[in-house]
């Protein structure tokens, strides 16, 4: 058996399959150049070529595909967020996560095992009702639970009426759910390499060419390359790219930071985020805990991890699960994230004629990926901004229309 | 741990302070249309670099500058801010517009 196992290997008849084609010589010029191989631009590229045929499309990344926070993220995929413009959305990318795994044809792992947010304050529980509201008009499975019912949901956690934030009631969200982040990034790069796009890793863009006011090319270090039209989507470096292209961004850059712990039998199904401890727990299909909570506490263009936020978040979990006190920690991590005022993205228009922007995604925009890939490559091929993205844009910073989602992304990503 | 020096206090854990964001000219919002307030409060340099910040000693209310390299995150000064603001800042007494 290991000497057939060996002859196999070494056998000419099964070739590796590589998963992506060698990065080829940039071209002198492309109808769109993509800033940032992370999910959001690999996935506007797949859009663009497959549903709009637009397909001489170059992608750029300084690193590695899916290397940014695609790599980094807790995998939470909701669409309970609380203005009806944000549930819409929000709601779009979970219906296409339900068939993505069949659209690009790579098992994402996603399922939808439900996120169970805590209020321990009267003031949350009203800002539930409320998301409980807009969830269920929008069709957004969303609902308020009392404390009987959380029992039900999360047997294991403590309801401790004596604790320091007593929980007083909870938002139970059955279309939430988890999906595997590397996979995601895999199958928008092959989907879209199959239909002729080019991914170039190593390519770090160091220059937007602006002529008359319009994106006419990029600097990269591997040369210079004329195109029609620039997409950015490069998440924590989204202020550094934009300064090249001549503007400001109403974006700071923190780093967020995750753990895991060794992996533990089944024990949890759904995901739990608790708005006043500023924690979130959930359990990979391996077994391990995933723990995550709020950005760090002032800017930086840094992945380091600090010994603060460990211990922060290990102590906030505890509240919620005390018996987790002996497990040890396997890992911990950061990625940048490029936070706005009112905790929404930024997508569309820019200050430069044909350069798109698709930024501001701070901690909550793994979930979004696909309805973000879809959206854009639609504005892209069109020209013009689609109405579900409108609240979305720039210009909404200088006319005040923000759009708050401070509360309901915070603690739950 | 990590360590602010305090220009009051001397070196402190940082977990005792806040950030308030890159040192700014200071803008007047009764003679401010609402572009270039917007401009001020809502956009941002977001440096990557050295930058000159506001810092907040929070169980002392105590208001500094520090400089420091958000890449590397290197403090590498800090000082009372009157170092650098050696005038007072009169704000033009704000027109009441009924709520406008
Ligand atoms: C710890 C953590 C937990 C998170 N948890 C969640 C979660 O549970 N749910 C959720 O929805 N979201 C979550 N997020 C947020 C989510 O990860 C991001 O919003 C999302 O992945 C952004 O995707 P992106 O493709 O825009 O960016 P990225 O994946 O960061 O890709 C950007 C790419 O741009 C490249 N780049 C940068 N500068 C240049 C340049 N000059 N030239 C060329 N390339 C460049 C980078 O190398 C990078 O690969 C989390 C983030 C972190 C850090």
């Amino acid at each position: 058996m290991p000497f057939g196992l060996l002859k196999y290997g070494f056998a000419k008849t099964y070739p590796a399959n590589p998963i992506l084609p060698k990065t080829p010589e940039l071209k002198p010029s492309y109808d769109v150049v993509i800033i940032g191989a992370g999910g959001h631009g690999l996935a506007t590229a797949y859009y663009l070529s497959t549903v709009h045929g637009i397909t001489n499309v170059a992608v750029l990344d300084k690193g590695y595909i899916g290397g940014g926070n695609t790599a980094r993220n807790t995998a939470v995929i909701r669409s309970n967020y609380i203005t009806p413009e944000a549930v819409r959305f929000y709601k779009e990318s979970v219906d296409i996560w339900t068939g993505l795994a069949n659209d690009l044809g790579i098992n994402l792992l996603y399922t939808q095992r439900g996120q169970l947010t805590l209020a321990h304050t009267d003031a949350t529980v009203r800002t539930f009702r409320e998301r409980a509201e807009v969830g269920t008009h929008l069709g957004a499975r969303t609902k308020m639970v009392d404390l009987k019912q959380i029992a039900e949901i999360v047997p294991c956690m403590t309801l401790d009426p004596e604790a320091r934030y007593p929980i007083q009631g909870g938002l139970w969200h059955e279309d939430g759910g988890t999906g595997r982040h590397d996979a995601m990034a895999w199958g928008y790069a092959m989907g879209a390499s199959r239909a002729g796009v080019e991914i170039h890793q190593k390519t770090e863009v160091t220059g937007v060419t602006v002529e008359n006011g319009k994106a006419v090319g990029v600097e990269t270090t591997r040369g210079t390359v004329r195109c029609g039209q620039v997409v950015q989507a490069v998440a924590g470096m989204s202020s550094v790219v934009a300064k090249m292209a001549g503007f400001r961004l109403p974006i700071r850059t923190y780093p967020l930071q995750a753990m895991v712990t060794v992996p533990l039998k089944p024990f949890l199904d759904p995901m739990i985020s608790s708005t006043a401890l500023h924690t979130y727990v959930s359990q990979t299909a391996r077994g391990e805990l995933v723990i995550g909570g709020g950005s760090d506490p002032y800017e930086l263009y840094s992945t380091r991890s600090t010994l603060d936020l460990k211990e922060s978040l290990i102590a906030d979990t505890l509240e919620l699960f005390p018996f987790l006190a002996e497990v040890k920690l396997m890992r911990q991590w950061a990625g940048m994230t490029d936070m706005t005022p009112d905790y929404s993205p930024i997508m569309g228009e820019s200050p430069v004629q044909n350069y798109w922007l698709d930024a501001g995604w701070g901690t909550w925009g793994f979930k979004a990926t696909p309805v973000t890939g879809k959206r854009m490559a639609e504005t892209v091929a069109a020209g013009k901004v689609p109405d579900i993205l409108q609240p979305f844009r720039l210009d909404r910073f200088r006319s005040f229309a923000l759009a708050n989602e401070m509360g309901a992304t915070a603690a739950s990503h | 741990m990590k360590l602010m020096p305090c220009p009051l206090n001397g070196p402190r854990n940082i977990s005792e302070f806040a950030c308030a964001g890159e040192v700014a000219e200071l803008r007047d919002p009764a003679d401010c249309d609402d572009t270039s307030w917007a401009e001020h409060v809502i956009f941002s340099n977001n440096t990557a670099g050295v930058v000159r910040e506001w810092w907040f000693h929070t169980p002392t209310s105590y208001w500094f500058i520090a400089e420091r390299n958000t890449v590397t995150d290197e403090i590498l000064r800090t000082y009372p801010a009157g170092e650098v603001f050696k005038a007072r800042f009169d704000y033009a007494a704000a027109k009441d517009e009924g709520g406008k």
